[in-house]
């Protein structure tokens, strides 16, 4: 067995030797948008088809190309995302800019990456660049999530009719903590005594949580059985348990980052009474058009919140269309500065 | 002539296997529309400049080590008939807790780091030696028990992570612990490039390696030179003949499961002390699963885990190259699932083909099996935890 495998990497390794090297290169245009639009798209684990956060960042894309032309090169990273660096690395390398990282994993490796390609303009979507530390050629696409899940909680709280909802978090980091404080201060807005049951799926640092729908299902099966009528799931892929609960609890639930009631089943479409929005794609095209035109700053923060439309409902289904007045109550309060909601529970 | 015939009969399997998985793999390509021979050469193409070349022998090799120790981690136990489903937990808790200490505390270089490695290993072991534990004295199965250790591990390490050990500020998105201070880091070789008379990488080779092939050397030492690789062997072939000649069989599970956990410990470490320097929630997980893979496609031995760790690590490399040839990353995946289940399954047909024989020429009783690991039936299920 040894020696087979090392006369297999043996030959291997030959191969390398006189692998041809026909492959097309990008390095010619490096830099600046004098040409054709390259984009690279760097994507959390999840990758494509999770239609939630990359399906979106994808869709921004789409709309910046359709609009301005180029093309785009998407990346995943392997199932343990232990090669996010070389994700970034070989986008810029290949001479794709903008290279936009989705998620706040990236938080580390972009910091690490991008001050080695100092003519490429970096992007992290959910990830903070306010003090510049990454370096002056990267942007943070910031979301108020707080503020969209506030809306929820009131949708909940003034849809509820046993004074009891649930929040499902996919995994207990900082950024889903937005949601949930978020929710829970939404809801008790509207009924101070309500009960908000609260679970997560994994603890920090196992990111098993958004990617597991029977646990999903699992957690809201217990929560509807405890009196919730309603569940609002900021759980990723593992939402699509949380609403198969609901469908056979004949409850109701809220989704997360996209309008899920479009692209959910007809039966769970009867049970997704509004989603929280986290519109991705609109920071993502904006800024790519914004590079087009020569307009990114770079260590700086565009922060996507209700003033901007970044965050909000969705009214697919018509469910919320009888409170709409009310929210949108709420809605002014917080950009008026009435309300400060948490970002932390 | 015995010992040609035997050669030949051990790179028959692997041959084998790789056909196998070559066939299926290839079929799979042709499944979903695109050309294998474009993914082929995507493997083997590792890039223009020589310092790209070099980058992906950097990529490979810093891939390869910790699947190495991964690797090594399960095999011991393997060879003694144990399985050790617990590396995971075992490397998540010492790599957590290795972290923990070496931001602690300030020493001199060289005995910073070596303290950080023994906190490692110590908890890697502990962790492993509560298996055997619960082994020897209530006959728990390891597989069970080791299964359940790595749910707590994965809770504790995260309470750790975010409790009494959170290094990072409050709010930041990477929940991490303190920094390892310049002198508990360990150096990147990149100075091997050099003098090889190779160009210089981008990134740093994880001076680890180094580590990673002493403790190669000495398991394999162990193994196959002293008293104690002996009646390890020889209680993996064969409990009862084991117990028959004098061996303890309940100490052998101990000192084995310390060992394999103690090498568990290490896994974290190339990337802890040579690239993030604290463990935080994005800090790789599931390489103790890939161990399994690992050790199982190396046959349990030292060598052999190394090359099987240096393929896995050339195939894994390719995972970002294939996407930019429009060819999804999953195709990795799928290779190496069905190289090592070929593997296996040839490593089974080979086996009876060498006891056949065996019994055909002398017209005896089988002989013992060389390097036996588990019953067979353990072996495939070994692969499907893996998989899970």
């Amino acid at each position: 067995m040894t020696k087979a495998a090392a006369l297999l990497l043996a030959g291997s390794l030959a191969l390398v030797a006189c692998a041809s090297d026909e492959k097309d290169s990008g390095a010619g245009s490096k830099g600046g948008s004098d040409g054709d639009l390259k984009i690279g798209l760097a994507f959390d684990t999840g990758g494509r088809g999770d239609q939630s956060f990359n399906d979106s960042a994808v869709a921004g894309v789409e709309k910046a190309i359709k609009d301005l032309g180029g093309k785009v090169q998407e990346l995943s990273p392997n199932d343990d995302a232990s090669n996010r660096a070389e994700l970034l690395t070989q986008l810029a390398e290949a001479g794709y800019n903008p290279v936009i990282a989705v998620g706040f994993n990236y938080d580390d490796v972009i910091a690490e990456v991008a001050p080695q390609f100092p003519d490429t303009t970096f992007a992290q979507v959910d990830g903070s660049n306010a003090d510049g530390k990454k370096g002056d050629n990267v942007t943070g696409l910031l979301f108020a999530e707080e503020q969209g899940s506030f809306l929820a909680g009131v949708a909940a709280a003034l849809k509820t009719e046993t004074n009891n909802v649930g929040f499902v978090g996919g995994v207990q980091s900082p950024l889903i903590e937005k949601f949930q404080a978020g929710f829970q201060a939404g809801a008790k807005a509207v009924k101070p005594d309500i009960q908000v049951q609260v679970q997560y799926l994994s603890p920090a640092g196992d990111f098993s949580g958004f990617g597991d729908p029977q646990k999903g299902k699992l957690v809201a099966q217990g929560m509807y059985q405890n009196g919730a009528d309603i569940v609002f799931h900021a759980a990723g892929g593992s939402g699509k348990g949380v609403f198969e609960a609901a469908v056979e609890a004949g409850k109701r639930a809220i989704g997360v980052d996209s309008d899920q009631y479009l692209t959910a089943s007809p039966d769970q479409q009867a049970v997704i009474m509004t989603s929280m929005l986290k519109r991705v794609d609109n920071a993502v095209e904006n800024f790519i058009k914004a590079y087009a035109e020569g307009d990114v700053e770079g260590a700086t923060d565009i922060v996507n919140d209700l003033s901007t439309g970044g965050v909000g409902l969705a009214t697919s289904g018509g469910y919320i269309d009888d409170i709409a007045d009310q929210i949108k109550d709420f809605e002014k309060k917080i950009l008026d500065g009435d309300i400060t909601v948490p970002t932390k529970p | 002539m015995t010992a040609l015939r035997r050669i030949g009969t051990s790179l028959a399997a692997p041959a084998l296997a790789v056909v196998v998985a070559v066939v299926i793999t290839t079929l799979v390509i042709l499944l979903i529309g695109q050309n294998p021979l474009t993914a082929l050469q995507v493997l083997v193409d590792f890039g223009e400049t020589p310092a790209q070349q070099t980058q992906a022998i950097v990529v490979i090799l810093n891939r390869a080590v910790p699947l190495f120790l991964a690797g090594l981690a399960v095999s011991v136990a393997f060879r003694m008939g144990l399985f050790n489903i617990g590396v995971e937990g075992q490397y998540r808790m010492a790599t957590v807790i290795a972290a923990g200490v070496g931001a602690a505390v300030v020493l001199p270089a060289p005995l910073h780091v070596l303290l950080i490695m023994v906190v490692a290993m110590a908890v890697g072991a502990l962790w492993a030696g509560i298996v055997a534990v619960l082994k020897v004295t209530r006959g728990v199965s390891e597989v069970i028990s080791s299964i359940m250790l790595n749910f707590i591990a994965l809770g504790t390490a995260s309470y750790l992570l975010t409790g009494p050990l959170r290094g990072s500020p409050e709010g930041a998105a990477i929940i991490t612990t303190k920094e390892i201070p310049e002198s508990g880091r360990f150096p990147a070789i990149n100075g091997l490039f050099d003098v090889l008379g190779l160009a210089q990488p981008r990134g740093q080779l994880f001076g680890f390696l180094v580590v990673a092939v002493l403790v190669g050397i000495a398991v394999s030492v162990l193994l196959k030179r002293t008293r104690f690789g002996f009646d390890l062997r020889a209680t993996g072939l064969s409990p009862s003949a084991a117990t028959a000649s004098g061996i303890d069989a309940r100490r052998m599970v101990i000192k084995t499961m310390l060992i394999s956990g103690a090498v568990a410990g290490l896994i974290g470490l190339p990337d802890l002390l040579g690239r993030t320097h604290s463990f935080g929630t994005e800090f790789t997980a599931g390489l103790g699963f890939l161990g399994i893979a690992v050790a199982l496609l190396g046959r349990n031995s030292p060598i052999g885990i190394a090359f099987a760790a240096l393929l896995f690590a050339f195939l894994d490399r390719a995972a970002v190259p294939l996407q930019f040839a429009d060819i999804p990353a999953s195709v990795v995946t799928i290779i190496q699932g069905t190289i090592v289940l070929s593997v296996v399954v040839a490593n089974e047909i080979a086996r009876q083909l060498t006891r056949r024989r065996a019994e055909h020429s002398t017209g005896q009783a089988a002989p013992p099996v060389q390097e036996p690991a588990g019953p067979a039936g353990t072996r495939i299920d070994a692969r499907q935890e893996a998989g899970a």
